[in-house]
């Protein structure tokens, strides 16, 4: 079959993988316990998540964490993402003893991009979201140590924007590097 | 100390990422110092830095600098195509390309739901785990150079060259192959590729008896390892560590069991995890020598996949310009690292929208900070060496 | 050596005393650790069993430029670690040369076009001996370098005049 295949179009059953995803499980509980800050269920193909206020982050993921039904021990990875008005973060949560994933999202605005850090939740937050502050410049409040970690310190922009320019090689010795 | 403005070397500590909070006061008579260990230095594997609070010999607290390989690895994913990226994640972890590539095309495989020949799957799987065995070997041997034994090096990197001589074959390149792709493998296996590997692996098993005899066994080495910087299962599972780090705390986890993908549910090995058998659960010594298991049950799952392999084509018909679903899509696999995921959002153009690479290493990395914590120097560099970091997957 | 460098005009003696220099300095390259990326670890395989770089008298990795005659740059440079190259490149006591190995270290590699952290070429900071090819290199073709080296090494000219470019 040489056509593309089509944008748009819905995608074919999943194959060959035994990942558990358990968000559309998650949604009505969530709701339920945290009300209107729970916002959507997305119907991304082939993960959905789950868009959630950004205030309300830390305690429906300490919720996550400690609920018996949940126990989402592992923080797996925290994404930044910009989205041409806005910009997101989606956090992959991993739960050891149940191996379900739940996926969760939030949207700031790019004139604030204000977040609260979940460091003290996952210590792996602490690096995870450093790295999202570098390459986006969301800034996580109440991060214990929030600075570069992979470009040098005098850098000036953030590179995974959309509207970022690739910076000439005078322009960055004109910075010291 | 006279003299010394207590706050401002607090204020200068804090910034470079030490905990001052926690500085014991230093009685009379002791030595603090601030020494810089890398970006280039022997034993950090690769371009880390390493900011060390010293008293003396012993290290209170070791802080990781980390972004001097930082090479832009997400934004060339939003600029290329779907296909062209699987060089730059051959670059990732460069020591295990093959696992790289195989995650990668996973992936996309299951945001656009494509379905690979029974054929290419045998074939990644025995180039995956013969990619692991090399990439061991060369944990193995530099950890023998970091700890001052320098023959396990030679024989380990003889080894490897024989796996890379195979792998050659097949895919033309020794370090970064970009053999397995979207759909399946670039190319056919040849017909001397079997043969070659079944001879491979018989010779293999004794000789890693060998490399256990003169380096997992020696007193030596058991002295500087064992005991040595314990991970504890709760804080491993907390970092976010993953791979043989994990197991080696005593985490019974390993992804091609417990959450199989591709045909590892159809092979008959042993997930090895760390007992502390020569000290504590999750020392030095356990994060080597599970990675050293794993090598054995690494042989037994080629031998599997070899005997198993059927005809058929060696790569999924792919569109010429191929343009996944609009979507987003999340898939992690076993590496020699740890789980190496991809997640990658489709708007249904040829380019990602974002690529995101979730590196095993950067997760196991950030536990050093507090593990490192008042021991000697010698011994850092064990516990550093025993993580095994490659800093192409960490700083992406 | 410093009161006899540049002072003779072409003459039998000295050329001979050159080429001994040249030959004691071919023949022991010490090259410093400086592996940053996938070619290290192809540099690595060129130091192990199989392509024996001890052979050439070059095997003896110096963590310390204080005591490396020659500094192999493997892989990528980044901005962030620029400044230190150039540091360890002047720390390096003279004669000193530079081997950039594979496609980054020449010229930025496959980062080139859109790799807003890489630096364009180590020549960018440091002035580069010979430039090996490949990503990453075959063990041989660094083999093949350095002998191209050593070749460079051997024309030299230490007592005898600069010849003026």
């Amino acid at each position: 079959m040489n056509d593309e295949v089509k944008a748009g179009e819905p995608n074919p059953p999943l194959i060959n993988n035994s990942m558990k995803f358990r968000t559309e499980d998650a949604f009505p509980v969530l709701r339920s316990r945290f009300g209107d800050t729970v916002r959507s269920l997305s119907d991304t193909q082939p993960d959905r998540y789950i868009l959630v206020q950004s205030d309300a982050l830390p305690e429906i993921c300490k919720f996550l964490r400690d609920d018996p039904d949940w126990q989402c021990n592992l923080l797996h990875c925290i994404t930044g993402l910009d989205q041409a008005e806005t910009l997101a973060v989606v956090y992959h949560l991993f739960s050891m003893p149940k191996r379900h994933f739940v996926v969760l999202k939030i949207e700031v605005s790019k004139d604030s991009p204000i977040v609260p850090t979940l460091a003290d939740i996952w210590p792996s937050a602490d690096w995870l979201e450093r790295e999202t502050f570098d390459l986006l410049g969301i800034v996580f409040e109440g991060h214990p140590d929030l600075r570069r970690i992979l470009l040098p310190d005098e850098w000036i922009g953030h590179p995974l924007r959309k509207d970022y320019e690739m910076p000439t090689h005078e322009k960055l010795r004109g910075l010291g590097l | 100390m006279t003299g010394v403005d207590e706050e401002a070397m607090d204020a200068d500590l804090k910034s470079l990422g030490f905990r001052v909070e926690e500085r014991r006061t230093l009685a009379s008579g002791s030595d603090e110092l601030l020494v810089n260990m890398g970006p280039q230095h022997p034993s950090t594997h690769g371009v880390l830095r390493l900011l060390l609070r010293t008293d003396g010999e012993e290290v209170q607290e070791a802080v990781p600098s980390v972004g001097y390989l930082h090479r832009a690895a997400e934004k060339i994913g939003e600029n290329v195509t779907y296909d062209a990226y699987t060089p730059y994640t051959d670059r990732l972890d460069y020591l295990s390309s093959m696992n790289n590539n195989w995650a990668w095309a996973m992936t996309v495989e299951k945001l656009a739901g494509i379905e690979v020949p029974q054929r290419a799957e045998y074939i990644r799987v025995i180039v995956a785990e013969l990619n692991r065995i090399a990439s061991h070997l060369v944990m193995v041997g530099t950890y023998g150079i970091d700890l001052g034994a320098f023959t396990p090096f030679l024989l380990t990197f003889r080894e490897r060259e024989e796996i890379l001589d195979i792998l050659e074959e097949i895919s033309g390149g020794r370090l970064c192959y970009g053999y397995i792709r979207i759909g399946g493998v670039t190319d056919d296996i040849t017909p001397t590729f079997a043969a070659k590997c079944r001879a491979f692996l018989r010779q293999y098993v004794p000789k890693l008896d060998a490399i256990n005899e003169l380096l997992s066994y020696n007193r030596i080495f058991i002295r500087r390892t064992a005991n040595v910087g314990p991970l504890s299962a709760e804080r491993a599972v907390a970092y976010g560590c993953t791979g043989p780090t994990l197991r080696a705390s005593g985490v019974d986890w390993d992804l091609r069991r417990d959450e199989p993908y591709s045909i590892y549910d159809r092979f008959d090995w042993n997930v090895c995890i760390g007992r502390g058998e020569k000290g504590t659960v999750g020392d030095t010594w356990d994060r080597y020598m599970v990675r050293v298991r794993e090598m054995y049950e690494c042989v037994k799952m080629c031998e599997q996949a070899l005997e198993g392999i059927p005809e058929g084509p060696f790569r999924a018909k792919m569109p010429r310009k191929f343009k996944p679903p609009i979507g987003e899509c999340y898939f992690r696999a076993e590496n020699p690292r740890g789980e190496l995921a991809f997640y990658v959002v489709s708007d249904g153009s040829k380019k990602p929208v974002r690529v995101k690479v979730r590196a095993p290493s950067f997760c196991n990395l950030s536990a050093v900070q507090e593990l490192t914590r008042n021991m000697l120097v010698s011994d850092l560099v064990a516990v550093l060496g025993s993580f095994d970091l490659v800093m192409g997957e960490v700083d992406r | 050596m410093g009161l006899l460098e540049n002072k003779f005009n072409d003459n039998v003696i000295v050329t001979s005393v050159d080429s001994v220099f040249n030959w004691a300095r071919q023949s022991s390259l010490w090259p410093m650790s400086f592996g940053l990326a996938c070619c290290a670890i192809e540099m690595m395989c060129t130091g192990a069993s199989r392509y024996d770089l001890e052979r050439f008298g070059a095997g003896v990795f110096r963590p310390s430029p204080r005591q490396a005659d020659l500094m192999i740059v493997a892989g990528t440079v980044t901005y962030k670690m620029a400044s230190r190259l150039k540091q360890l490149y002047d720390l390096m006591p003279e004669p000193r040369w530079v081997m950039a190995m594979g496609s980054c270290a020449i010229g930025g590699g496959p980062y080139y076009k859109h790799g807003y952290s890489v630096v364009k070429g180590v020549d960018l900071y440091i002035p580069v001996d010979i430039y090996i090819p490949g990503c990453p290199p075959h063990p041989e073709t660094l083999l093949a370098g350095l002998l191209e080296l050593q070749e460079k090494v051997r024309q030299d000219r230490i007592l005898r005049k600069k010849i003026s470019t």
